[in-house]
């Protein structure tokens, strides 16, 4: 009730309780929900922790990517805990440290811990006042707050550093401190230079790959030559004879070396897979028959959209095929961990989007309880959706467990990653669409054929992790999902937005996956918006029609409509411009997972038809 | 076997066989974090730095032809309190996503300036085609090393 009450107290000073609880029976079982993440990290000191020194320390399950995330988190929280961004340290990613905030994906990032960060500091800024006000002797409304001072209008103050030690965040968030008006924003909605970035162009250690332990050897792992086959046998005399070479490490097919040198872990990895015998897995499917394949496996069929109106007895009929292949994330630097098992603990340094889920398939493959295992995110190289960086911290932990005590490094060598990260599914895209006599779209049929395009770690059986398949005791690949509509997942982006009197959109989400596969960049909507746009422009060309006002024509909704006017005033956008085939422009547009952002582009291409090459000179 | 090998002006003997490419013995024994490994076939760039002024891929270069070699890495150019004007331009630019090419487009950006102080952007482009960059910073690569170069040719 003391709690209840101050709160009362520290709002009259912002106005800003917009809703007051008590804690009654109904809500003691069943906590009230709380925006962004806060909901399932709901403890003030989970976020933010004042230090004595006057900084702040600031916690988030979110990682850094390369996107600048934690520079934009750290931008939320100054500006709420009103401290200048030089005094606010982050902590990310840390399953012994941070809040568990899932994966780092989707876009969310601002949108989950920036929502969190932003009411869990502007509630710590509440009670650093109400603090201030007691320490003080003045009312909270009239204490005002600069770069982490507490001021009375009669010069007296006192500073967040000395207030740390008083005030006690080990109490659940309300949610309910109003935050600062857009217009009071001082350091959020600046263009602030990222914080990694110095560092990055200097050589300091930044990623995992940089990380030095004392005592650190190298580890190097030997993948069977294709999905699904099994180590037979292997003589290991020849690697072990190699100088500096510590440990050969096997367990069922998973082959591993460690060595003193990196040097000589490579040279190590080559002879063991020189002396392996493997029992081949089943073979690939005929690349050229590739889409046929797809489309004849078993598939889970939903007709996501279905609107009937009557036909014209008249209309012109397209139908038009689109596929996309599958596709590498192919970061410049192949996925690496470091892993250290100590005292029946492992702590493992991992670019994973995802610690806490990382560490749900370690714990399966591992076989031990979650309290042995800490995942300590640490930058890798870029990251465009699920790669081998869930892999390698597997294989790091498993070759780290053959030395204790030993720190392992591992990075997949170039041809680990592109042989055996998951791929962005290869997709099949089937459009058929008539026209009536005036040219307008009456009829839309859609139909694609995709695998999963999310098979990440913490899966609901089994772990999603490579080499868990293939241990002696093995797990099994979880099963493949898809997130439902409107997000979506192969079927993303599959709905138009463009208005159709009859419309039918059809996903055959493709359960068997010869190629392993998961999450690349925008997930299926990469090729649904391909096909989408560029049978708009076919049927722009059947209908006669300039391609920009061709989309306006079939839109309705006004901020579609806006971007797209923008873009073509940008572009000079001239209706019924001729290209050549050497030279063209052309629009593209699409609302990010059909649900956020509005984004449309006109691109100017040349094609060198000798050369083969295709440039696009200018963008808008 | 020890070889002896001169980097950012330090001479020190590493305790490596001499078919060692020399990045390894860059990040393992000079305890240098620039150069980057990235392909291990010298296809990528990220492990570049310069021996004798030339921009060479570590990856792919053996440490024993190496003797008496001057190199430099990314370190030796500049730090974050006194950065080279290329790194200074490239802070500027935020000519980086997640930055694990960087190394290799400084370097190899600093072996065309050194040979070409003003050049035009597609001879930029040109001199760093071989450079592989897969977030997508390339424009902004680009604009740091023409700022680099017409801040280098101002003072």
């Amino acid at each position: 009730m003391n709690v209840s009450l101050s709160r009362r107290e520290f709002a009259k000073g912002f106005g800003g309780i917009v809703l007051a609880f008590t804690l009654d029976s109904a809500s003691a079982q069943q906590p009230a929900r709380l925006p962004g993440s806060l909901n399932n990290n709901r403890t003030l000191d989970a976020w933010i922790r004042i230090n004595a020194d006057g900084t702040a320390t600031v916690f988030t399950g979110k990682v850094e990517l390369g996107q600048g995330i934690l520079t934009a988190l750290a931008q939320i929280a100054a500006e709420e805990l009103d401290l200048p961004l030089t005094r606010v340290t982050m902590i990310s990613g840390d399953t012994g440290r941070t809040p568990n905030e899932g994966m780092t994906a989707g876009s969310q990032s601002i949108e989950n811990s920036g929502t969190a960060l932003r009411l869990a500091a502007a509630e710590v800024r509440a009670i650093l006042i109400e603090q201030a006000s007691a320490r003080l002797g003045m009312s909270a409304d009239s204490l005002s707050v600069a770069d982490g001072v507490i001021s009375a209008a009669n010069g007296k103050a006192i500073g967040y550093g000395e207030l740390a030690a008083s005030i006690d965040l080990k109490r659940e968030a309300t949610g309910t401190v109003r935050p600062k008006p857009a217009g009071m924003h001082r350091i959020v909605g600046q263009s602030i230079a990222r914080f990694d970035i110095p560092g990055k162009v200097t050589g300091k250690a930044t990623y995992v790959q940089d990380l030095r332990l004392p005592g650190m050897v190298h580890g190097r792992v030997v993948r069977p030559p294709n999905y699904g086959a099994t180590l037979v046998s292997v003589d290991d005399g020849k690697a072990k004879a190699i100088k500096g070479v510590i440990a050969v490490v096997r367990d069922g097919s998973f082959l591993g070396v460690v060595a003193e040198r990196e040097e000589q872990a490579v040279k190590a990895r080559a002879v063991l897979a020189e002396a392996a015998q493997w029992k081949a897995g089943p073979d690939l499917p005929d690349p050229a028959r590739l889409f046929e394949h797809l489309k004849a496996l078993p598939t889970k069929v939903a007709t996501i959209s279905d609107k009937q109106a009557p036909l014209p007895a008249s209309t012109k009929v397209l139908e038009a095929a689109y596929t996309k292949p599958y596709m590498a994330h192919a970061s410049i630097g192949p996925s690496a961990a470091v892993a250290e098992f100590k005292d029946d603990k492992y702590t493992v340094w991992t670019h994973s989007q995802g610690v806490f889920p990382l560490r749900a398939e370690l714990v399966k493959a591992l076989k031990v309880p979650p309290a042995a295992i800490r995942c300590i995110h640490t930058e890798g190289s870029g990251c465009y959706g699920h790669n081998g960086a869930d892999d390698v911290a597997l294989d790091a932990a498993l070759l780290a467990r053959a030395v204790p005590g030993k720190p392992v490094r591992l990075q997949w060598m170039r041809d680990d990653e592109f042989a055996w990260e998951p791929f962005g599914p290869a997709m099949a895209m089937q459009a058929r669409a008539a026209l009536d006599a005036e040219g307008r779209i009456v009829d839309w049929t859609y139909e694609v054929w995709s695998n999963s395009h999310s098979t990440r770690p913490q899966s609901t059986t089994g772990a999603n992790v490579l080499a868990a398949w293939y241990l002696a005791e093995p797990q099994k690949m979880g099963p493949p999902t898809s997130p439902p509509q409107p997000a979506g997942g192969g079927d993303r982006n599959a709905i138009p937005l463009y208005e159709f009197p009859n419309q039918k959109v059809v996903h055959h989400f493709v359960q068997d996956m010869p190629i392993r596969v998961s999450a690349l960049r925008t997930l299926g909507a990469y090729a649904n918006v391909f096909a989408l746009e560029s049978f708009m422009d076919e049927l722009a060309a059947a209908a006669g029609a300039d391609p920009v006002a061709f989309r306006l024509a079939h839109l309705k909704d006004p901020r579609a409509k806006a971007v797209i006017e923008k873009v073509a005033a940008l572009a000079d956008w001239k209706a019924g411009e001729a290209g050549t085939l050497a030279r063209g422009r052309g629009i593209g547009f699409s609302k990010y997972k059909n649900l956020a952002c509005y984004c449309a582009v006109i691109a100017d291409v040349e094609v060198d038809p000798a050369a083969g090459h295709v440039r696009v000179t200018h963008a808008w | 076997m020890a070889v002896s090998l001169t980097v950012n002006g330090a001479t020190r003997s590493v305790p490596a066989e001499p078919d060692t490419p020399l990045l390894y013995v860059l990040r393992n024994d000079f305890e240098l974090n620039a150069a980057k490994f990235g392909c291990g076939l010298s296809q990528c760039g990220a492990c570049t730095v310069l021996v004798n002024g030339q921009a060479v891929r570590s990856c792919v270069t053996p440490i024993d032809a190496l003797a008496g070699a001057q190199i430099t890495t990314l370190e030796g150019l500049g730090t974050v309190e006194k950065p080279h004007a290329l790194q200074r331009a490239f802070i500027a630019e935020q000519a980086a996503q997640c930055g694990y090419c960087i190394n290799g487009m400084i370097m190899s950006a600093k072996a065309l300036l050194d040979r070409n102080p003003k050049p035009s952007e597609t001879e930029v482009r040109e001199a760093l085609a071989t450079n592989l960059c897969r977030c997508g910073t390339h424009n902004r690569i680009v604009r740091a090393i023409l700022r680099a170069a017409d801040e280098m040719g101002r003072t």
